[in-house]
């Protein structure tokens, strides 16, 4: 069994080509071409090699626009998605009778095409000509002036666009936080229960800093994740997200790629680059402040 | 068959890469098992004996040396060629098949001529779960078994091809102590209805030397002794085989000799003509002691143990390894508990005295 | 006075129960609602719908027409054949790929295999939006663009399940390997017959994971597609939403809309232990 040792190679072979071909070429491949000049994709020649790419991007109104929106979905609803999942984990540990009922209806959205469902959130904000959706009724009965969520204002586009994106990575969240919280030993809470010590101390000073661990990953993959949003904006806004002033970076990486404005991978690749250099960054950060702040 | 091993040897690389170099976890092991002999490969952990039962099963390539079965050498076959059968220490059951299709598991893999039907399988299935008495079992998963039924199937796998050769790895270390005695006379009589010859590791001494032909003693990849057990417990070649057999341990202690007198402290204990003075380790069994009022041996005493048919004496000794010794004398002798010492005559062939690199020094 | 000090602490007790079943009552509503929305306005007829100015709670005369609708006017069918064809293909081939090199991490020895296996962990941080450019212009050039085996291909190998599966294989013991050796079984028999059923959960549990995935994707197929024949649900859904139908006919989008959702969420109902079991180990959305 010893001779045939080079056998182990051939079980790794199919993975290592596919990963090779579509995973480690292309991530050299997407600095070469971020490198391109002019890179036309049709004659395949380029005039030159440099940063102009990036100085474009930087430059261009829409990468900016697609920037700060990004930003804004970031700061948004990473604190707001992981500060309720926290809420209603805590909430859904404390609780015996239904707790597996309302697991499972707190999962739903994860199975959920996210492209389908965004459709529904649209018709729900949706101002049309014969009716104002059913949250401007809503609106409208607290007194409130009919908005359009989804062809009126910025702000009020965003603010969908923020609900959605909370409404589609709670169930990730809710699911990780409740495991860590219903995996803490109870001895702990039944030691500080003998001590005398109310459920708002227990939960700071036992329960939070034993599931930091689990909040930390959330909020470094929440980070990452929000920082590459863009199908969830497709599904309430459409594919033409320039126009919808509503883009996000990765929507500008594909939109430079391919569509009615593609056709431009240098410009693409240099975004998509652009992008990883501000995750990456955010992601050091996320992890030196959790070092610091996590127990173990 | 015979199996007959010449200067087998097996070096793996350090594990530690720094350190470099190489482990030698077998180191030239030459010995013959004659047909149809159950030996016991007996050690403490890590001294070499799985290594070298893997080599016999092919399941480890040599560095050096060859392993023959009967007059065959089969050093360069692989493990399916060689006609072995294995138990290993945790059974290796597959936990997703039942009994019946863990023990066919072995015949399926027969190709050409010795292909069997479904019916041919199921037939030899049976004949070696008679042997080991689990025909009632077939359907079960491992996991609905105990460990000593799963021992049993084990085994009836490692027989239904009919080996040569079977190899047992460590099998009773996972049955508790009752189950364990009863499981060692099993095997005991499975091998000599079969007549199989079973190579056994274990690093339980009792085990070996109750129920094996002979026995391999080793340390450090190295064979220290080769024998009968009783005749490697009467006779042991070096420190480390007398300290390795026998409950209790053999009493250890510093001593000299002086022309022709063995001294333990002050005390002259024993007549060893033709051994140069000088320091030398002495080991007595525990039954080598004789209570004796006017004895050469002088302890305090510490306890005695009643056990039935023995009595333990425990008593100290400032020559004696760990101050305390353990004789056995038997129970009509009483011991006076009122005195503080207690004194001994030594048994000469109970006693066996070693220089300083632990070599056995014969006595005249 | 042991009964006096306790009432206030039951009284509290109470209120902070209500409090709670309030709170997760509330968000319940809030994952529901969508999913009652989708499903009550996919039965309004297109007449009815329009006529509400104030949306109805209930739908008067229910109509499966937008069923009718959603698969004569748009091919729906043809997107969820699509859809099906491609989950069950890359899934397929993803199990086998990732199994055959989970096992030679797992089970065998050879040299450099503590290398190439750090190596393909290090390749779990490379974010598929910077490969995806690449990727792109390579299915261009090789002229698979609108077709299965450019969907497929970049999607059939996956570092993070061969991980999983590698940690699962690497639990079965060493000596059922070295006994099925004993006996020449031979090293693909040995997968086939006794790791993959001892490890088939989590095999089902990856197979699962990635039939979402697929069933999901929306960014590589709109890429690679341009051609309604090989659109995926996710790519019709935003066809049937810009340019479906004729006219702004939303209860038949509701009704496309519920069509797509449904497996999955029978999937889901059918494994729900096992999804949720594997997502806390591994899967990542948001």
């Amino acid at each position: 069994m010893e001779k045939d040792q080079y056998k182990g190679w051939l079980y790794l072979l199919p993975a290592a080509l596919f990963l090779a071909a579509f995973l480690v070429y292309p991530l050299v491949d997407v600095f070469v071409y971020s490198m391109e000049e002019g890179y036309n994709f049709a004659s395949q020649k380029s005039y030159g090699t440099g940063l102009y790419n990036f100085s474009y991007v930087l430059h261009d109104p829409y990468f900016l626009q697609a920037v700060k929106n990004t930003f804004v979905m970031v700061v948004i609803t990473v604190p707001l998605s992981t500060g309720i999942a926290l809420l209603i984990s805590v909430g859904l540990c404390s609780i015996e009778p239904l707790r597996k009922l309302f697991q499972t209806v707190y999962f739903l959205p994860y199975v959920t095409n996210t492209l389908a469902v965004g459709l529904v959130f649209m018709v729900l904000f949706k101002k049309t000509a014969y009716s104002d959706g059913l949250i401007n009724m809503l609106i409208n009965f607290f007194g409130g002036e009919s908005v359009d969520f989804i062809d009126g204002p910025h702000a009020a586009k965003m603010f969908v666009m923020c609900l959605y994106i909370i409404w589609v990575v709670m169930p990730f969240k809710i699911l990780l936080l409740t495991s860590a919280i219903s995996s803490v030993d109870p001895n702990y809470y039944n030691a500080a229960r003998v001590d005398g010590t109310p459920p708002f101390r227990i939960f700071y000073k036992i329960t939070l800093p034993m599931i930091s661990p689990t909040l930390f990953y959330l909020i470094i993959t929440g980070f990452i994740g929000a920082f590459k949003e863009y199908s969830n904006a497709v599904a309430l806004f459409g594919t033409d997200l320039n126009s919808a002033g509503m883009n996000t970076i990765v929507g500008y990486v594909y939109d430079m790629l391919y569509g009615d404005s593609g056709g431009y991978p240098s410009y693409a690749s240099a975004a998509a680059i652009i992008l990883f250099t501000i995750v990456l960054t955010i992601t050091y950060l996320n992890l030196t402040v959790s070092k610091k702040h996590t127990y173990y | 068959m015979k199996v007959v091993l010449e200067e087998l040897t097996k070096k793996f690389p350090n594990r530690n890469k720094k350190a470099g170099g190489e482990v030698v976890a077998v180191d030239h092991f030459c010995f013959e098992v004659p047909d149809g002999e159950l030996v016991g490969l007996l050690g403490p952990s890590g001294c070499g004996k799985s290594t070298a039962l893997f080599m016999i099963c092919g399941l480890q390539k040599p560095t050096e040396g060859r392993i023959f079965f009967g007059d065959k050498d089969v050093t360069d076959l692989p493990p399916e060629e060689r006609g072995v059968g294995i138990v290993f220490q945790n059974y290796a059951l597959y936990p997703h098949l039942n009994v019946l299709k863990n023990i066919t598991f072995p015949l399926e893999n027969l190709k050409g001529e010795d292909k069997l039907t479904k019916e041919q399988m199921r037939e030899k299935a049976y004949e070696a779960a008679k042997l080991v008495q689990i025909e009632e079992l077939m359907e079960r998963k491992p996991s609905e078994l105990s460990g000593g039924q799963q021992q049993r199937v084990a085994i009836a796998r490692a027989l239904v091809k009919r080996p040569k050769v079977l190899l047992l790895d460590e099998p009773l270390s996972n049955l508790d102590a009752r189950l364990r005695l009863q499981t060692r006379e099993e095997i005991r009589r499975i091998q000599q209805e079969t007549g199989i010859t079973t190579i056994f590791v274990t690093h339980d001494q009792e085990e070996a030397m109750s129920i094996t032909d002979r026995i391999v003693v080793m340390k450090d990849g190295r064979v220290h002794q080769i024998g009968k057990p009783q005749d490697v417990y009467d006779d042991p070649v070096d420190l480390f085989v007398a300290k390795f057999l026998g409950t209790p341990p053999i009493n250890i202690f510093e001593s000299r000799v002086s022309s022709g007198k063995l001294l333990i402290g002050d005390e002259e204990v024993l007549d060893v003509k033709g051994v140069k003075d000088g320091d030398y380790t002495a080991g007595i069994r525990p039954e080598g002691f004789i209570l004796d009022e006017k004895g050469a041996l002088s302890c305090d005493l510490n306890r005695v143990e009643v056990m039935g048919r023995d009595v333990s004496v425990v008593s100290e000794n400032d020559a004696c390894s760990g101050r305390t010794l353990r004789s056995i004398i038997q129970a009509e002798n009483k011991v006076d508990l009122s005195k503080k010492k207690v004194r001994f005559n030594l048994k000469k062939n109970k006693v066996f005295i070693f220089d300083s690199d632990g070599q056995r020094v014969r006595i005249g | 006075m042991k009964q006096t000090a306790s009432k206030p602490h039951n009284t509290s007790a109470i209120i902070r129960k209500a409090i709670t079943y309030t709170g997760l009552a509330v968000w319940a509503l809030m994952v529901l609602f969508p999913f009652y929305w989708m499903l009550l306005t996919s039965v309004k007829s297109y007449s009815e719908y329009n006529s509400e100015y104030v949306p109805k709670f209930y739908a008067s005369s229910p109509t499966v027409q937008n069923f009718l609708d959603a698969f004569s006017t748009v091919p729906l069918g043809r997107y969820l054949v699509n859809t099906l064809v491609f989950t069950l293909i890359t899934t397929a081939v993803m199990l086998i790929v990732v199994t055959l090199s989970a096992y030679g991490f797992a089970r065998l020895s050879f040299p450099g295999k503590d290398l190439v296996f750090t190596l393909f962990l290090a390749l779990m941080m490379i974010p598929n939006e910077l490969v995806v450019i690449t990727n792109f212009v390579t299915i261009t050039d090789l002229h698979m663009r609108n077709s299965f085996a450019g969907l497929i291909l970049p999607s059939v190998t996956s570092v993070f399940y061969i991980y999983l599966l590698k940690e699962s294989f690497a639990q079965v013991p060493d000596a059922l390997y070295f006994a099925a050796k004993v006996d020449g079984t031979s090293d693909l028999k040995y997968l086939w017959k006794v790791m993959i059923p001892i490890c088939r959960p989590t095999l089902i549990t990856v197979g699962i994971l990635k039939v979402i995935e697929c069933w999901n994707s929306y960014i590589w197929p709109r890429l690679i597609t341009d051609d309604q024949a090989y659109f995926l649900v996710s790519n019709g859904i935003q066809e049937i939403r810009e340019n479906g139908f004729g006219r702004e006919n939303i209860p038949a989008m509701m009704a496309a809309v519920v069509v797509i959702s449904v497996p999955l969420l029978v999937l889901f109902l059918c494994f729900r232990e096992k999804i949720m079991a594997g997502v806390s180990r591994g899967g990542t959305k948001g």
